[in-house]
């Protein structure tokens, strides 16, 4: 069979389009099928978490570094509590595992440090004000860089807001 | 719910709160269905949603019930809560995207008690509290509008924060109870309707590249679904190490390649297999106008060929909308509320396709005859 596209190379790939009861191939050479992007289709990987979870506790790590690991001191959920259920009891549990949930929070998203906006707590110290302001500066930026110049008015108002007056 | 699903109106407006998103307004709305952003947050000092006693998830949802008031965004909002709702109202939450499987409660149980969805007046806005996570909170939107959705959601998140204390560290960012959550809580997800891909079948081949660019993508109803009538639910893997802006910009900017490809596809159809694909659309249309039994995969994939149709201009006059809901109109809590009572699966059936008739007749401009006159190129022999 010759490619339906160039008309001289021999077709070696099939695409086909069913309608009901009916289907139609179109027949393409291996130049033409590449040039149109035509390609089998694969299947992603799904999410591994169960993975992870299962890497944790191989490596380095034996019943006695998990039991090392201990439990968190205000919910009492045990570290392998979490690696069954993949789920953490409280906010502390982050805390009281910090060193096995940093390295599997880096395998996850490969990176452990958050960058994104920083938390002022409803009653804020100055360091963290600080820090927050910073964010608000650099969304302004982007506000401008993406000409969004109703955004960066708002942000500009909530920066002097917040800003010592001098 | 109104009793305007069982009144003979074939079009039932999405009044609704929160169904603004069916309404095919957003930017590309013939390709993008929906853009859902959402944050997790929770709350110090109590457990998470998996082990959280009844006294976590009441305080949890007392404190927000208390501060919602002095959000901007949720001063109006309606506050339900879930577990004193009957079985199918719950289902008709989840069927129109509002709730997750987890909030309306797994095999018809009730969830816990606590378990809320707060829906804030512009109606794009909800929160569904006592979840996996204390507080989800979501903006959802029509079409492509991924940094409309942020913005509202930032702002909203903002003014939250400052009336309940958020659990948050230095380094992880905003504490979550699943670690692949944690950092900045932020999922972002684009709804896509993709057939053109599908048929060329260059769709295996955007998706494995999608997971390069740490994206990954689900079916119609999100994790662990499966993808049906060629819907995907495209969103960011990873929620830590990058600002919140550098994964909405990033998903944005795939997003949009992705609808170039579809697009580039849709035109590769008509031209190198113009005849075929009017055929199967129009075979679609056809079972969809005149089916007297219609599973809802069945309606999913037909309504896929007559979506694709309708975006091409091949079904003249036929508006993205009405197939929007009849996407949402014709699931099975849907179909019982408008019937006013439990239906088995064959009425089921029977009552979807009766929908979908009302629905395209009356958007009735579609003529074959015009149609068929117009759109096709030569009436070339296949194979």
């Amino acid at each position: 069979m010759v490619c339906e596209n160039c008309g001289s190379a021999d077709a070696v790939m099939h695409l086909t389009q069913i309608v009901d009861n009916e289907m139609k191939s179109l027949h393409l050479c291996d130049k033409c099928a590449k040039e149109k992007g035509v390609e089998e289709p694969t299947t992603p990987e799904n999410f591994p978490l169960t993975d992870f979870l299962a890497q944790l506790g191989k490596e380095g790590s034996s019943g006695t570094a998990l039991q090392r690991a201990g439990s968190c001191s205000f919910c009492g959920l045990t570290f392998k509590e979490f690696r069954e259920m993949g789920r953490l009891g409280c906010p502390h549990c982050w805390t009281s595992f910090e060193g096995h949930l940093r390295s599997l929070v880096r395998r996850i998203h490969g990176s452990a440090q958050h960058v994104g906006k920083v938390y002022l707590s409803p009653d804020p110290s100055v360091s963290e004000r600080e820090k927050r302001l910073e964010g608000l500066r650099r969304k302004l930026k982007r506000a401008v860089e993406m000409e969004d110049f109703e955004r960066a008015a708002e942000l500009r108002d909530e920066i002097r807001e917040m800003e010592p007056a001098t | 719910m109104s009793a305007e699903d069982r009144s003979p109106d074939p079009v039932p407006a999405p009044d609704h709160p929160g169904m603004g998103w069916l309404d095919a307004s957003g930017e590309h709305a013939e390709i993008v269905l929906s853009t859902r952003v959402r944050l997790a947050r929770n709350l110090q000092g109590h457990l998470f949603g998996p082990r959280a006693r009844e006294e976590d998830r009441l305080a949890v949802l007392e404190r927000v019930q208390g501060a919602v008031g002095r959000v901007e965004a949720l001063k109006s909002a309606e506050v339900t809560e879930v577990g004193a709702l009957e079985a199918r109202t719950r289902r008709l939450l989840l069927e129109r995207r509002l709730a997750s499987r987890e909030l309306v409660g797994e095999n018809g149980r009730p969830p816990g008690k606590g378990t809320a969805l707060i829906i804030g007046s512009d109606r794009s806005l909800s929160v569904m509290v006592n979840e996996e996570d204390h507080l989800r909170l979501q903006t959802l939107f029509s079409g492509l509008r991924i940094h409309e959705a942020w913005n509202i959601l930032d702002t909203t998140d903002e003014e939250l924060g400052q009336q309940v204390p958020y659990a948050f560290h230095p380094e992880f960012g905003f504490l979550t109870s699943c670690p692949t959550n944690v950092g900045t809580g932020l999922r972002a997800s684009v709804l896509l309707h993709l057939p053109a891909l599908v048929l060329t079948k260059e769709i295996g081949k955007v998706l494995q590249g999608l997971t390069q660019v740490g994206l990954t993508f689900r079916g119609l109803y999100g994790e662990g679904s499966e993808v049906v009538g060629n819907f995907f639910q495209l969103s960011n893997q990873t929620t830590l190490g990058k600002s919140e802006e550098d994964l909405v910009d990033h998903l944005d900017r795939i997003v949009r390649q992705v609808i170039q490809y579809e697009t580039q596809a849709r035109k590769v159809l008509l031209r190198d297999a113009a005849s075929v694909t009017e055929d199967k659309i129009w075979r679609a249309y056809g079972l969809l106008r005149y089916a007297r039994s219609l599973s809802f995969e069945e309606l999913m994939n037909l309504l896929s060929g007559v979506r694709l149709g309708a975006a091409l201009k091949l079904l003249p006059g036929l508006r993205v909308y009405p197939l929007n809901k009849i996407m949402i109109y014709t699931q099975p809590a849907h179909l019982e509320e408008a019937a006013g009572r439990e239906l088995s699966p064959n009425e089921s059936d029977a009552h979807r396709a009766a929908y979908v008739r009302r629905i395209l007749a009356s958007e009735g401009v579609v003529s074959p005859d015009k149609g068929s006159g117009e759109g096709s190129s030569s009436p070339d022999a296949t194979g």
